[in-house]
């Protein structure tokens, strides 16, 4: 019954890739884990006021802290996600001690540079991190990897679903996971916003000379903010892991923390529960590319790599350009930088 | 030490760095320092190169500009191809790409900052537009040039030999040039009226208008001079070491590193640090390995941060 997808060459669609539903759980495992480092972005930019260019530095520690405790340390790998998350809030806490009194401008090129020594770091301590090599299993037992208690997990619950879906896709569980994840953090955001700590955050983002002058100590609320986006980056990071199954130092360039940011500027500022929406439709767009079917030449692997590159950033000028408030965001709680 | 940081840290500054020298001098021996440190000049040229018109453009249109390190790639890959695929000097690559990155910093503030300054928009706007343009600058190198490394027709093997220290022919030729431009551009914003406008500008924007300076004539020539050291510092870079599209993004932390170093908005301040951070960086080679070097910048970044926002050459405002 599918056509021949060359008839609708040069510029056809392949409906080999539309209705292909490995492809699409693998978006939906992307747009997941960006839906989650997005949601901690929102609560430092959209409710604190703190722009935060360190995502990706987050993810990484999170992740190479998760996969060494593994690996290294031998510890259990539920044991290990607890420890990685508390040493990446500790991260979190410790560059943000010095660096939340800096200026807005000043804090965005503070974390990123933290995100780039991260990444400077995981490339060349490589007795500890695998460096370009890659991170994937322990060096003296090939058999004991990072990723082997997830996919018992795995097994798991695609043994449970083979009830309902014969042959279900490998990644389905991961998606499964990722989502319950986003949902349980967007619900937790929502409520802590509701109680007066997060009053406490807005307000500091409205006015801090106000709040502090009301006897907040804002230092405190902004750090709590990055901790907890820090907590949020973590997570995400172990998702990449996993589903990488090996961690490189360019899996967590600036690009990604701009990934994440372009979800969030699409789904709009001071609004948790755009964020899920954001980041489905910006990976849709992305990943997209994929099943519009480009005629090689031009359009060779580095180009569609290139196009990409070029969609992000023009989203991100064409959101702050003409609708900085993004989807659902309030214009008026857009108060950086007056 | 706090207390004449506070009081004086240029002076600071310097009995730090001559401190360092004096150390590693005993520690390495001073040829070897010597040696280091005259590779450091031709890395520190690009970093003030850089340095100073991110700087200029910070402090004159509040603009922290994330795309600079890719106005570098464009000005490289513009050398490229007059260099390489066209087959004409180096010479008048470098103009090429000069004259072609200072028009992009003129068309880019006329078709995207100009009309965002009219709208008065936020802080964040504009720091997410220029990573958004960072991006939409690295995909088009990447989509004509594709992302294998490449070179510019530059003599890679002769070398010099001045007192004992060897360097390369064309690392000569890059510290020679850099550094020339780097005392005119010192001397241009000291002496002409031009630079001087500048530099007010830079200082307060609304009280420069009010004192009758066209500030728009300003901000193009910001631009033309910005553009056109950013893209004489990625000729450079390229000549010394290679073309790929993150190769502006990567030069672009050590580049914000001279920017804060040297007080945000302060010419010479980024000239003086970007030479600093440069010989610094291959100072370090002497103590650790060499792929560790791109952390001095880093580390130079967020301890000026962290210790002195306003940074040694700035004057404290409020950060």
């Amino acid at each position: 019954m599918s056509p021949d997808p060359g008839m609708f060459a040069p510029l056809g669609v392949s409906f080999e890739a539309i209705t292909d539903i490995d492809f699409w759980i693998s978006v939906g495992v992307l747009a997941g884990i960006y839906a989650i480092v997005g949601l901690g972005l929102q609560i430092n930019t959209g409710f604190t006021g703190i722009v935060n260019f360190g995502a990706a530095g987050f993810m990484a520690i999170g992740a190479y802290s998760m996969a060494i405790l593994v690996l290294d340390g031998g510890l259990n790998f539920w044991v290990s996600l607890p420890l990685a998350m508390l040493i990446t809030m500790l991260f979190g806490a410790i560059i943000g001690l010095p660096s939340l009194r800096l200026r807005a401008d000043y804090f965005a090129i503070a974390t990123i540079a933290m995100a780039e020594m991260v990444r400077l770091f995981a490339q060349n301590a490589r007795g500890l991190t695998g460096g370009n090599q890659g991170l994937f299993c322990a060096e003296d037992d090939p058999s004991n990897c990072y990723t082997n208690a997830w996919r018992d997990v795995s097994d798991s619950i695609n043994g449970f679903v083979e009830n309902f879906w014969t042959d279900p896709a490998t990644l389905f569980p991961l998606l499964l996971v990722i989502w319950a994840t986003v949902g349980i953090a967007t619900v937790a955001l929502v409520y802590l916003q509701k109680t007066p700590w997060g009053r406490v955050l807005r307000a500091v983002r409205e006015d801090e000379d106000a709040a502090r002058a009301l006897g907040k100590n804002t230092l405190l609320f902004k750090l709590q903010s990055l901790a907890i986006a820090a907590l949020l980056g973590a997570t995400g990071g172990f998702f990449l892991a996993i589903n990488l199954a090996t961690l490189h130092p360019i899996d967590f360039e600036p690009l990604i923390t701009f990934f994440a940011f372009s979800v969030l500027v699409l789904a709009g500022l001071a609004n948790y529960k755009g964020v899920f929406v954001g980041a489905i439709l910006f990976w849709f767009v992305i990943e997209g590319t994929r099943f519009i079917e480009l005629p090689d030449p031009p359009f060779t692997e580095t180009r569609i790599a290139a196009l990409r590159l070029a969609i992000t950033g023009l989203l991100l000028i064409g959101l702050m350009a003409f609708r900085p408030q993004g989807l659902f965001g309030k214009r008026q709680e857009m108060v950086l930088g007056e | 030490m706090g207390d004449l940081l506070a009081r004086n840290p240029r002076l600071t500054a310097l009995g730090v760095i001559i401190a360092i020298f004096l150390v590693l001098v005993i520690a390495k021996g001073l040829h070897d320092v010597a040696q280091t440190g005259l590779n450091g000049l031709s890395l520190g040229a690009i970093y003030a190169l850089g340095a100073v018109g991110l700087t200029l453009v910070y402090g004159i249109l509040k603009l922290v500009n994330f795309a600079h390190g890719d106005f570098l790639t464009f000005g490289a890959y513009m050398a490229y191809l007059v260099n390489v695929t066209w087959g004409a000097p180096l010479v008048v690559a470098i103009f090429w790409a000069m004259l072609m990155t200072a028009l992009l910093g003129i068309v880019l503030d006329r078709v995207l900052w100009a009309p965002m300054r009219a709208k008065h928009a936020g802080l964040l706007q504009f720091l997410l537009m220029a990573i958004g343009l960072a991006f939409l600058l690295r995909a088009i190198v990447q989509w004509f040039w594709g992302t294998e490394i490449r070179a510019l027709d530059v003599n890679r093997t002769s070398s010099v030999e001045i007192l004992g220290l060897r360097i390369g022919q064309t690392e000569l030729i890059v510290v020679v040039v850099g550094i020339a431009v780097l005392v005119a551009v010192g001397i241009g914003l000291r002496m002409t009226l031009l630079g001087k406008r500048m530099r007010a500008l830079s200082d307060d924007l609304e009280l420069a208008e009010t004192a009758g300076i066209d500030t728009r004539r300003v901000i193009l020539w910001t631009w033309v001079f910005a553009g056109g050291l950013a893209g004489l510092a990625g000729v450079l870079a390229a000549s010394i070491t290679s073309l790929y599209p993150e190769m502006g993004f990567e030069l672009l932390l050590p580049i914000f590193a001279a920017v804060v170093l040297g007080g945000i908005g302060d010419a010479f301040g980024a000239l003086a640090a970007g030479m600093v951070i440069g010989v610094m960086t291959e100072w370090s080679t002497l103590l650790i390995d060499a792929r560790w070097k791109t952390a001095v910048g880093f580390l130079v970044l967020l301890i000026v941060l962290i210790v002195r926002p306003q940074g040694i050459f700035g004057r404290a405002k409020a950060i």
